[in-house]
């Protein structure tokens, strides 16, 4: 390196010389290819066994839901008139009868039941939770990083939402405008985010005056794509762990709606709904009709949290 | 005889890539009222050497070896054993009093928590002692600070507490972790004497832990000189610094810029005479809340007030005050980072206040800024060649990939690190290296102006003076100039051409570099200069310090703006002017220094100005 002033030929001739190493050693792949921050997770989360093991466990779930009606000899409505007489007699699972898991309380194939129910969970959960995701945090990013009146009118919004009981939201919005699985995700989809907005809305004040910010700012760099690039990527540890703890959540508000006779209607059914009505007749010597969907509930909501865990470690770089 | 006796001390850390030794096979003693130095830079295990002794290592941590202090093994104490000693026989003082205190505890609890313990004192006996030793320690009106908390005082009342509080039982050997490090250098010139006042009435032995060799010529008897957890050199404080016989001694001595050098090393000379940047009557107000009314007082704090000068093609001008004076909220002002802001930057021509949006977007790519942490002033979520490439990708959206990959390799390289790290985060580099990055990022679309904002503060005296050679060579290559922000007067004077010297938001001295150390005017300027610390203890020890009492004051306090210029106490809101002494060389109006000194003694004096 030169120490001092150099003519300007001779620097000229000199950073050549050096642009030309450089653009060597990148043509001779000798020189590391960049990676960004989602290739780093990816690889981190790799090598985390029990993420992985658990990816693969919520996989398992997600293609018995998909590929199990085709192994299904009954359909989730028909009722089975020959074993209904007697469910903790002739309804227990088996594979002869044709029913897996067994009856449910009315005679009902409880496999097709169930595969039904952990679909519709596992789509209300996770549209729920992205849902919270995507709007709760740009919301909460946007209003803590502009601040000043935007910040005060958009999360005083916020405040006003959430002080309304949620299940009038619903319970309006189910009666309002027909009752239909779209409508059951609008009513989670505006109570959802709520939460997550302010969450984030309190991480990003903490980061919005730190000098990296300050930096990209001198850097030229647009607001949105600051929020978008230096702000919402330090969030994304404590985002994914809340998302994981709102799936389980958003599973049990939906099961919570349905007991209400709003949400998923028969003969659809539900993890929760599957639950609930198996906790009632356990007494009667039926217990598969809780242990089947509980079985699904419980794989479903672990899995979910240690992806979850797996996740944020991976997003940390300071995790190696 | 000796207090402490550490023999073939080795401190060892298990972490999960295995065991990490921080100090090993270290002896030294210390003997009755004398003060050890234990210098180093960071890494060295100055402070875990001693947190071993206290028994405050890490749970992970493992010490071996022997400390005898006062005829007991400290290592061999169990807990309650070690309680005893702690506090009572050993004292410790840490680098940060904020941090120290306990925020929920006034300072009368917290002296007495240590009086209960030790001493068995309770109540009204115990603060009479208290009381005592706060007077000792001067803290004015030390009956009204007993019922206070720690974030009602300032830095340096803060640490005088600390001081105070490890006093108490009148320990044998007292511990100073960095005690300073974290003060202002007129505030720390004060804690200095204060400490040396202490170890010479009571006979305490003080370790003195710091990496500042200034702190060391002035305070120490002997040095042992650390380096990576290992013992480098030791020696009476003459023959270290006069005779030093390891190279790595001789280089740490070498790379701390002094203030009494005669022949500064001289930075490249202004390219070229244009003006390329004025700042006008350049105001910030900050609104703040006081205490009072329902919903508390709005008040303002003028942060900035009323700052001008110029910037010539190529010059670094140097901006110097202590904290709290404005110097980083000027910075963000003449960048426009600050929302609000009053008086005019005008850059090539262009008012800079009135732009807005893409125009000054388009500008931003000349007027760049490396901060004072590296490590925060960088995403810790992209690698580091994602953070150089970044003003890349807005100033020069037409580049590849490709060619964008190559003027980072290039300027990486530029700026001395190594190609291959291009996929490391911050958190894997060092301080230096992330500072290099954030110059690196700075630099690469080659600006007019970098605004560097403390860049060397946080680094080892070693890394920054590389970095300011560093910042030198930039310059000449480029022919930007830069506004050099920073406390230490010693570093300003390695890099800059002229030097402002800012006090509670106003610039009191405005001067060629040359002039102003050579003749300095203002009373405030000379006191700065009198209590920087010179590393040589022949010098240091018998120099004359210009002591005006009192810490800095708060720029709310109407009469704080007049400190030196007592004359003109009855008119609040005068505002003391800048005159020209001497040609280039501008001086705020001021009271000659005894009319200040004696106007201190005055008792009709308001409360806030004595302190």
């Amino acid at each position: 390196m030169p120490g001092s002033i150099r003519k300007s030929g001779t620097e000229m001739v000199h950073r050549t010389a050096q642009s030309e190493r450089i653009i060597e050693a990148l043509a001779e792949g000798e020189a590391i290819r960049g990676r960004s921050l989602w290739e780093d997770a990816k690889r981190r989360f790799i090598r985390n066994n029990a993420a992985v093991g658990a990816l693969i466990c919520l996989g398992l779930v997600v293609i018995f839901t998909i590929v199990g009606p085709f192994f299904s000899t009954w359909s989730i409505e028909e009722i089975d008139w020959v074993r209904m007489g007697d469910i903790a007699g002739d309804g227990q699972p088996s594979i002869d009868s044709g029913h897996y898991f067994g009856l449910d309380g009315l005679g009902r194939d409880l496999y097709a039941r169930t595969i039904q129910a952990t679909r519709t969970s596992l789509i209300v959960g996770v549209i729920g939770a992205l849902v919270a995701v995507v709007i709760g945090t740009l919301y909460g990013a946007v209003a803590g990083f502009v601040g000043g009146w935007v910040d005060n009118v958009m999360m005083r919004a916020v405040d006003v939402l959430i002080s309304i009981p949620y299940m009038f939201i619903i319970i309006l919005l189910m009666v309002m405008f027909e009752r239909s699985f779209f409508m059951l995700f609008v009513g989670i989809g505006i109570v959802s985010w709520l939460d997550m907005s302010r969450i984030v809305r309190g991480q990003t004040l903490s980061l919005k005056n730190r000098e990296f910010v300050e930096a990209a700012t001198t850097a030229g760099v647009g607001r949105f794509t600051i929020i978008l690039r230096h702000i919402v990527p330090n969030l994304l540890g404590i985002v994914v762990v809340y998302a994981t703890l709102l799936v389980p959540l958003m599973i049990l508000v939906e099961s919570f709606i349905s007991f209400l006779g709003l949400g998923v209607q028969e003969p659809n059914t539900s993890l929760g709904a599957l639950i609930s009505e198996g906790a009632g007749t356990v007494l009667y010597g039926t217990p598969w009709q809780i242990a089947c969907p509980i079985f699904f509930f419980l794989v479903t909501i672990i899995s979910l949290f240690f992806v979850g865990d797996g996740l944020r470690d991976a997003l940390d770089p300071k995790d190696r | 005889m000796s207090v402490i006796e550490v023999k073939n001390l080795s401190v060892s850390f298990d972490t999960q890539d295995g065991a990490v030794e921080a100090v090993r096979d270290v002896s030294f003693r210390i003997d009755r009222g004398e003060c050890l130095g234990i210098v180093g830079e960071s890494g060295a295990g100055k402070s875990q050497t001693f947190l071993a002794a206290m028994g405050l290592l890490a749970n992970n941590g493992r010490a071996s070896g022997s400390i005898r202090f006062a005829g007991r093994e400290l290592l061999d104490l169990t807990p309650r054993e070690a309680n005893q000693v702690r506090g009572a026989e050993l004292a410790m003082i840490f680098q940060d009093p904020l941090t120290a205190l306990t925020p929920h505890l006034t300072v009368a609890q917290q002296m007495g928590e240590v009086l209960s313990t030790h001493r068995r004192l309770k109540g009204a006996d115990a603060e009479r002692i208290c009381l005592d030793w706060l007077e000792r320690v001067h803290i004015a009106e030390a009956k009204r600070r007993l019922r206070e908390y720690p974030h009602e005082l300032s830095g340096g009342m803060r640490q005088r507490v600390m001081i105070a509080m490890a006093m108490l039982c009148s320990p044998r050997l007292l511990i100073a972790d960095e005690p300073t490090t974290a003060l202002d250098t007129t505030v720390q010139a004060e804690i200095l004497d204060l400490m040396a006042k202490l170890q010479a009435e009571e006979d305490t032995a003080i370790a003195l832990i710091t990496h500042d060799m200034g702190v060391v010529a002035r305070m120490c008897d002997r040095v042992e000189v650390m380096r990576l957890g290992s013992h480098v050199e030791s020696g009476s404080v003459e023959d270290i610094f006069h005779a030093p016989q390891h190279g790595y001694t001789k280089m740490l001595l070498d790379s701390m810029p002094r203030l009494d050098q005669p022949k500064p090393p001289i930075a490249p000379e202004v390219l070229a005479t244009g003006e390329i940047l004025r700042v006008r009557d350049m105001k910030v107000n900050f609104p703040i809340k006081l205490d009072g009314g329902l919903f508390g007082r709005a008040a303002i704090l003028p942060a900035v007030d009323g700052v001008s000068f110029d910037l010539a093609l190529g010059e670094t001008l140097g901006i110097v005050g202590e904290s709290g004076c404005g110097k980083s909220t000027l910075a963000r002002a003449v960048l426009r980072l600050l929302p609000e802001t009053f008086g005019s930057v005008t850059w090539l021509g262009k008012d800079l206040t009135t732009l807005e949006g893409k125009a000054l977007t388009k500008e931003r790519r000349d007027l760049q800024i490396v901060f004072q942490d590296p490590l925060a002033s960088l995403n810790p979520r992209m690698t580091i060649a994602a953070s150089i490439a970044e003003p890349l990708r807005t100033f020069q959206p037409a580049l590849t990939s490709r060619e964008r990959k190559i003027k980072v390799a290039e300027m990486m390289e530029r700026v001395g690190l190594d190609q291959r790290m291009i996929n490391r985060y911050p958190h894997e580099l060092s301080g230096g290296q992330n500072q290099r990055v954030g110059i690196a990022r700075a630099m690469i679309n080659r600006p007019k102006l970098v605004i560097c904002d403390e860049a060397v503060s946080a680094l080892d005296v070693s890394i920054q003076s590389q970095i300011i050679e560093l910042l030198k060579e930039l310059q000449a290559d480029m022919g930007l100039s830069m506004l050099f922000i920073s406390h230490d007067l010693s570093v300003v004077r390695d890099i800059s051409h002229r030097i402002m010297v800012l006090y509670l938001g106003q610039v009191v001295e405005l001067a060629g570099r040359d002039s102003l150390y050579s003749a300095p005017e203002h009373p405030y300027t000379r006191m700065l200069i009198s209590a920087a610390p010179i590393p040589d203890p022949r010098v240091e020890r018998t120099r004359n310090r210009i002591r005006v009492p009192g810490e800095l004051s708060s720029p709310l306090d109407p009469d704080a703006a007049l400190r030196f210029l007592p004359s003109r106490r009855g008119q609040p809101g005068y505002r003391p002017e800048l005159q020209e002494v001497r040609p280039g060389h501008w001086v705020a109006e001021h009271d000659p220094l005894e009319t200040i000194l004696a106007a201190r003694g005055n008792p009709g004096m308001p409360r806030s100005a004595v302190d």
